[in-house]
């Protein structure tokens, strides 16, 4: 029944205006109603939580806040807190550089500062994308440039190696339009014959003829974050073809093949990486020719390089399985051999799939690296166990010590963990 | 033109093992293998030169000789006097011990920072990723020696406890936090404390059958019984009744203060403790992310059918959400386990005496024969990760979607 101004007595013609919505509808009040007391339970629950920060807060804020920064021992901490409680941050300004670079001589920091930061330029192109293809050259370059500054020595020999990889690469060039696979074997096969063989005398002769070295440094100097650092992005980068090779033989259906990489792969990941460095510090030198004398980080780079390898091929093996059969039908169908539709079909989509779990492991990797502290290396904890904290000066600066190793470990990782996301949500092109 | 009717016959020819694909994979694992076997060949040749040239043999007989040194953690005796080869056991249990537990304490802070971090309480949800992210991201080895330093230097010594006003007090008078590790109260077995046990046992099955049947009356009457009252009264009743009747066979042995150090009760080491914690601590965060996706992974119109057929939000989370999210969080976990069991070899770093500490350490470092310790322990460990993924896959199969 329609309503008629003769029958009613008042119509409205104008909306009223709208009221304010209840005061614990809005602003901060309404937010912390809703996130933080929305019911008894979570009531105790906030204030729990409230409590424990607030304790950790009381606990660490005036430790750090009465730091002392500047001084020459513990003792001398302990007197110019004068009862108070405070960190001795003094150790870490003191021994800093011993940190980084272990007993890496002192006058040489330079040329390992300059391999860490070139680290990054090199990293760069592979990281992002958007950067000029062109910088790949120079991260090609980096590992025998890092070499020759952190090791020091006669320029040759990294120039050599160089030059051994250069023909490698030719031999596969040459090779590859035969057979894909026996030029990579040909090609690693001339580059480890000329490394081999040819490396030792021909820099000799160079040498002899233009001197231009640095001064050489032995391994066992080198220790530090600097360790973790060769470790981790040696062992990563070595770790990934021969895990995408060990991810194929597993998937291959050649019997013989996919058992070898079964076993070694089980096996690798059955057992913890602590034994297989073991294996690396005492039982390695015995199955290598008598005589033959590798050194410690060489065999330890080994050791962890077959360790990831066996789980980066596990994480690849899982990209491998989730690409639809479709695929691997669709690249025969265009007649593509077995290796040309894994490098041009399979391969790209099965990493991409994979690269959260390979970031992944590729975090774990690097914090493993640690563990070599215990067959008596001098990373960073070989440091803090082993030269500081026995020295007479800093004898008991635990926290202090552990706590800027925690950070150091905390902010690489966390940047690897943040980066990785980055990269997936930039690679989500099918679902854009 | 001639048609052709059928394919030409080909000869058998060398050139066919390169370039035939039907023979080609047998020449590569031709190849493989004979590089493998040569691999082989020349890496055990130069151990039998280099061992010849050391004077050394591969001799697993210094496992039955005297072991000559201490190990302050034991679960079955142990003197110095006994043997390399249970040496190796007291060790090997040692590392059971803190996987079992370890792995116990890990799940119970996964699942529990998980399903907080899902909260809708936005400071306890910021509060566990900032727990996550923190365990997550730095090496367990800073860990161990950060929660081993905080037992060595933030707990009172045992002589704190001494004297008529002591600095520091017993928890219930039961339980002592020093800084050489945890007195708790030791079980005492009396006469008749066996029947007890027994009673508890029976309880326990009496409990799973009464389960059973109220699954049973649920799924073929629709009749609803009260499982949780009857449980707790089966749980406790029995147990209790049959403690007071025989006349209290169970006794507890507290730790007292002696002269020097506590007497009585057992001593659980600092280092026990450290690794127990510190790896329970790293892992948990690792499991805290899994139990999380496994959470969300389940679609929310799982959650509204629920709600829509009436049942209460506990009953979805218990009878809908969790099956379902547990199917997807087992896989990840047991390599989580695997993982703990592994790190546990790290027990070296604080000198907690698992095999790695006695068969890899001191037995090795004493007798020299670095070649079959570090073999037998990596068989060691090999077995157990092999039992442990094994049994985990058991499991996994018994909760799998069975689909027809």
């Amino acid at each position: 029944m329609a309503v008629h101004p003769e029958t009613a007595a008042f119509v409205r013609h104008d909306q009223l205006p709208p009221q304010d919505p209840p005061a614990s509808e809005v602003g901060p009040m309404h937010w912390i109603r809703a996130n933080l007391f929305s019911s008894i339970g979570h009531g105790a629950m906030t204030l729990i939580a409230l409590y424990c920060i607030y304790a950790l807060l009381a606990a660490v804020v005036p430790w750090i806040w009465n730091g002392v920064w500047e001084a020459d021992s513990i003792r001398q901490c302990r007197e110019i807190l004068d009862g108070k409680r405070g960190a001795c941050f003094a150790v870490l300004t003191e021994r800093w550089p011993q940190l980084l670079f272990g007993n890496y001589p002192a006058e040489h920091y330079d040329r390992a500062s300059l391999a860490f930061v070139l680290l990054f330029v090199a990293l760069a192109p592979v990281l992002f994308f958007d950067l000029p293809r062109k910088l790949l050259w120079f991260t090609g370059l980096f590992p025998f440039i890092a070499y020759w500054l952190i090791w020091g020595g006669s320029i040759w020999v990294p120039v050599l190696a160089l030059a051994g990889v250069v023909l490698g690469f030719f031999v596969y060039r040459a090779l590859a339009d035969r057979s894909f696979f026996g030029a990579i074997i040909a090609g690693i096969a001339a580059t480890l014959f000329f490394a081999i063989v040819m490396l030792g005398p021909v820099a000799g002769v160079l040498t002899s003829v233009l001197n231009i070295s640095l001064d050489p440094v032995e391994s066992r100097q080198i220790g530090g974050f600097m360790i973790n650092f060769i470790l981790g992005t040696t062992c990563i980068a070595l770790s990934l073809p021969l895990g995408i090779a060990l991810a194929l033989g597993r998937q291959s259906n050649l019997p013989i093949i996919k058992t070898i990489c079964v076993v070694f792969i089980e096996f690798i990941r059955g057992v913890p990486l602590i034994t297989l460095l073991f294996v690396a510090s005492v039982m390695l030198a015995y199955f290598l020719p008598p005589g033959s004398n590798f050194d410690l980080i060489l065999r330890v780079i080994i050791m962890i390089t077959l360790f990831a390898a066996a789980y980066m091929a596990e994480a690849i093996r899982g990209g491998l399985s989730a690409l639809p059969t479709g695929q691997y039908e669709a690249g025969a169908s265009l007649g593509l051999d077995y290796w040309q539709s894994m490098r041009l079909i399979i391969l790209p989509q099965a990493l991409k799939i994979s690269i959260p779990s390979i970031v992944n492991i590729a975090i774990g990797l690097f914090k493993d690296t640690t563990l070599v502290s215990i067959i008596s290396m001098f990373d960073v904890l070989g440091m803090i166990g082993g030269p500081i904290l026995s020295s007479t000066e800093w004898f008991g600066v635990y926290w202090e010590l552990l706590g800027a190793a925690a950070v150091m470990f905390f902010i690489f990782c966390y940047g690897i963990s943040q980066y990785s996301q980055y990269l997936e949500r930039k690679l989500a092109t099918d679902r854009r | 033109m001639s048609t052709l009717s059928e394919p030409p016959k080909q000869s058998f020819h060398l050139g066919m093992l390169l370039n035939d694909t039907r023979y080609r994979g047998y020449t590569f694992q031709l190849i493989a293998l004979l590089a493998l076997v040569a691999l082989f060949g020349w890496m055990v040749s130069n151990a039998i030169a280099n061992l010849a040239a050391l004077g050394q043999d591969i001799n697993f007989g210094f496992l039955s000789d005297q072991a000559g040194y201490d190990i302050n953690q034991q679960l079955i005796p142990f003197e110095s006097t006994d043997t390399h080869m249970r040496a190796a056991i007291v060790g090997v249990l040692n590392t059971l011990l803190i996987a079992i537990l370890g792995c116990i304490l890990a799940t119970i802070i996964g699942v529990l920072v998980g399903v907080l971090r899902l909260s809708s309480n936005w400071l306890v949800a910021r509060l566990m990723s900032v727990y996550v992210e923190i365990f997550r991201n730095v090496p367990v080895l800073i860990w161990i020696l950060i929660v081993f330093n905080v037992m060595a230097n933030a707990l009172p010594s045992p002589s704190a406890f001494r004297g008529d006003e002591p600095e520091a007090s017993m928890l219930f008078g039961a339980f002592a936090f020093t800084n050489s590790g945890v007195y708790v109260p030791l079980p005492l077995w009396l006469e008749g404390s066996g029947i007890v046990v027994g009673v508890f046992f029976a309880s326990l099955a009496a409990i799973w059958g009464l389960r059973r049947y109220a699954r049973h009356l649920l799924y073929s009457e629709g009749r609803v019984i009260p499982v949780l009252p009857i449980g707790l009264a089966l749980f406790f009743i029995p147990t209790l009744l049959a403690f007071f009747v025989l006349g209290r066979p169970i006794a507890l042995e507290y730790p007292e203060m002696g002269r020097f150090n506590f007497q009585n009760g057992i001593q659980v080491r600092g280092s026990f403790i450290a690794l127990w914690l510190a790896l329970s601590l790293y892992t948990g965060a690792f499991i805290a992310e899994n139990v999380r996706g496994a959470i969300q992974s389940v679609s929310k119109g799982q959650t509204e059918a629920a709600a829509s057929l009436g049942l209460r939000p506990g009953r979805i989370m218990s009878l809908v959400v969790l099956p379902q999210a547990l199917r997807v969080m087992i896989p990840p976990n047991i390599s989580q386990y695997l993982n703990l069991t592994k790190n546990s070899s790290l027990a070296a770093a604080v000198g907690y005496m698992d095999i790695t500490g006695t068969l890899g350490g001191v037995t090795l470092n004493q007798t020299g024969r670095s070649f079959e310790a570090i073999l037998l322990l990596m068989a060691f460990y090999l077995a157990i990760s092999l039992a442990i993924s094994g049994i985990m896959n058991l499991y996994n199969n018994s909760v799998k979607l069975k689909e027809r």
